[in-house]
């Protein structure tokens, strides 16, 4: 197991090299240059300050590998993602108070998309061209294609025409009132869990599916066990290997997916937080944002590999 | 069975019609709604009652009746032409991302793995990084580097997608390599032109032609996501997305048939497209259904894991039906 944690850990390094560098040169290519903006910000006070004073202040005046290493070695030996060039603030001082917020949407979807997707997707699995698989599938499939974002926009819209009702804008924090916050939580979490389910709700019918036809599902009935044990202790057991590589992704891409629940309901968090710095062309917290969010994606892959090689130790010896 | 074959040579495209229809009912629903969404695209101009941006200030905000069948917006325009003529920039976007996802996917997938050794650990690392980037993330990034516009959205949507789609491609790349009939051709001392066209090419058709069908949904949930929240297309261009947003949301709750129609297209555009993409896959690539077949063990892995990481849907839907 250490010597598979290690050689995944050293793949990792590669993969952390090209991230840094699409998202350095992903800012770096973008038409408009920044001393522009800063010169047409500025507008009477530019007056008589010369280009090479702001190109000198943000590091632009070197070729553009050494402003690469510079960055770089700016991130990993002192933690400084980058400074707004509006507020002054650095992106860790920005964003540490967002992400929180970013993850407890996340992670609440998670817990409803699955509370959604496995007594559904099992249960159609178990009980195979019934009625009872042919509502959930078809709910699988439509949640697949409805769009989180309208029917969040049709719940504000009738909310608000028939009961008066709508989202409240101003974010309570966790710490001062706990039931509050997660009132503020529960619908977008409701929403985005709920269009999240439907892909995790087919592929977990698929597994089990395929579990149940094993012959050892086969004997442990013939032992005469009873149908709840088969399933969970026999069927799920072994199902729970292929699921642990979906379900954990997941969870990054329902991170990803927050931007759209952040804006539609004023939750203050690094979706946001991303969009307004777009908006006002701040690109150096933009790729710093940007860094932060693929960080936690591999964060989370490697998470799954490394779940992987514990479940099953086929892979570990590969 | 043989006499289905027989007909297939002959009448591919109506075998296959027939067979849509005998053994995937939504399959063909889907087929159908698909259908519906091109001719009212294609024929926008015909079909909608009046010009996409005609203003009616007059009528402006005026619930559905006999003249708007969907009423209209906040400038007279009215609902039901901006909808027809939403479902030809979806088709435009879908149809257009989709083909460049598909070769771009096919192009380094296949380069990657029929090359294989250092180019192809090289070009893996990159794949691994660029599917890092959370999707809806990267599209935004990149939407705001190059500029908000329609062929800016489809490059974007269509060269991201065949990057991370790229791996099912490899995947068969490596499948080909595997097999008897290629070690046979090359110990005949067939060229690699003669076995790229000859041998890799028919094998790879399928499946860009099962990939484009299946992205096609997906991608134009993520234009509609793009445009609502105003990094996609113009608001002057009626894009179902984009009607949900900008100054209609103020009008909403005093007229929500705003909100209803194009959400509801929307909705019915991607069942469809899904549904008909889904049975696109299982009539001709059912080595990709996630059963064991042709692609052989470590491929049909492979391929199975590169469809898991795309996270949107690709699941296998049954493994009876």
């Amino acid at each position: 197991m250490q010597v598979y944690l290690i050689r995944r850990i050293f793949l990792l390094i590669p993969t952390v090299f090209l991230v840094t560098v699409i998202v350095f040169l992903t800012v770096r290519l973008m038409p408009g240059d920044v001393v522009d903006l800063i010169v047409a910000d500025m507008g009477e006070q530019s007056r008589g300050i010369d280009r090479a004073i702001i190109e000198a202040a943000l590091g632009l005046d070197v070729a553009i590998h050494v402003q690469y290493v510079r960055w770089v070695s700016e991130i990993f030996l002192h933690g400084n993602l980058g400074t707004s060039l509006r507020t002054r603030r650095t992106v860790t001082e920005e964003i540490v108070s967002r992400i929180p917020v970013t993850l407890e949407l996340g992670l609440l979807s998670l817990i409803i998309t699955n509370l959604i997707a496995f007594p559904v997707g099992i249960y159609s699995a178990i009980r195979q061209n019934t009625w009872l698989d042919y509502v959930g599938r078809s709910f699988a499939i439509l949640s697949l294609a409805t769009p989180a974002f309208w029917l969040a926009t049709m719940i504000i819209v009738f909310g608000g025409r028939y009961w008066s009702w709508s989202p409240n804008v101003e974010y309570i924090a966790f710490i001062d009132n706990p039931i509050e916050n997660l009132k503020m939580f529960l619908l977008p979490a409701v929403l985005t869990g709920t269009a999240a389910s439907g892909g995790l709700m087919r592929g977990l019918r698929t597994i089990t599916l395929e579990v149940i036809r094993q012959d050892y599902i086969r004997t442990a009935w013939a032992k005469g066990l009873r149908e709840r044990v088969v399933v969970i202790r026999h069927a799920l057991r072994n199902a729970m290997i292929p699921l642990v590589t979906m379900i954990i992704p997941q969870l990054g891409a329902l991170i990803g997916g927050s931007v759209i629940m952040e804006q539609i309901f004023a939750l203050p968090g690094m979706g946001r937080y991303l969009l307004s710095v777009i908006v006002n062309r701040d690109y150096l917290v933009v790729s710093g944002t940007n860094l932060i969010y693929a960080g936690f994606a591999m964060f989370l892959i490697l998470l799954t590999d490394i779940s992987y090689a514990y479940l099953d130790p086929r892979v570990r010896y590969r | 069975m043989a006499n289905t074959a027989a007909r297939g040579r002959k009448w591919p495209l109506a075998d296959f019609l027939s067979r849509l229809f005998r053994e995937k009912p939504l399959g063909a629903i889907g087929a159908i709604l698909v259908l519906v969404m091109f001719i009212t695209g294609i024929f926008a101009d015909w079909i909608a009652p009046f010009g996409v941006n005609e203003l009616h200030m007059v009528d402006r905000l005026s619930p559905p009746s006999g003249t708007y069948l969907l009423g209209t917006d906040n400038l007279g325009r009215d609902l039901l032409t901006r909808i027809i003529f939403g479902a030809r920039i979806s088709i435009i976007i879908g149809l257009s991302a989709a083909s460049i996802s598909a070769v771009v996917g096919a192009v380094i997938g296949l380069t990657s793995g029929y090359i294989g050794g250092k180019l192809d650990l090289i070009v893996q690392r990159f794949v691994d990084a660029w599917i890092c980037f959370p999707m809806l993330i990267l599209y935004l990034t990149l939407m705001a580097v190059i500029g908000a516009g329609m062929i800016q959205l489809i490059m974007v949507l269509g060269i991201s997608g065949g990057i991370s789609g790229s791996r099912t491609a490899r995947a068969l790349a490596f499948w080909v390599k595997g097999s008897d009939y290629f070690e046979a051709a090359r110990s005949m001392g067939a060229h690699t032109s003669r076995i790229i066209l000859r041998h890799l090419l028919p094998n790879v058709l399928p499946l860009m032609v099962v990939t484009f069908s299946m992205s096609v949904g997906g991608i134009i949930l993520a234009e509609a996501s793009l445009s609502f929240l105003g990094f996609g297309l113009p608001p002057e261009i009626a894009s179902w997305g984009g009607m949900l947003s900008g100054s209609n949301r103020v009008f909403m709750e005093q007229a929500p048939w705003l909100v209803i129609w194009p959400g509801l297209a929307l909705t019915l555009a991607v069942y469809g497209l899904n549904m008909f993409g889904d049975a696109v896959r299982d009539l001709l690539d059912p080595r990709l259904r996630g059963g064991v077949g042709g692609l052989g063990e470590r491929g049909a892995q492979m391929a199975r894991k590169a469809l898991e990481k795309r996270q949107n849907r690709v699941q296998p839907d049954s493994l009876n039906d």
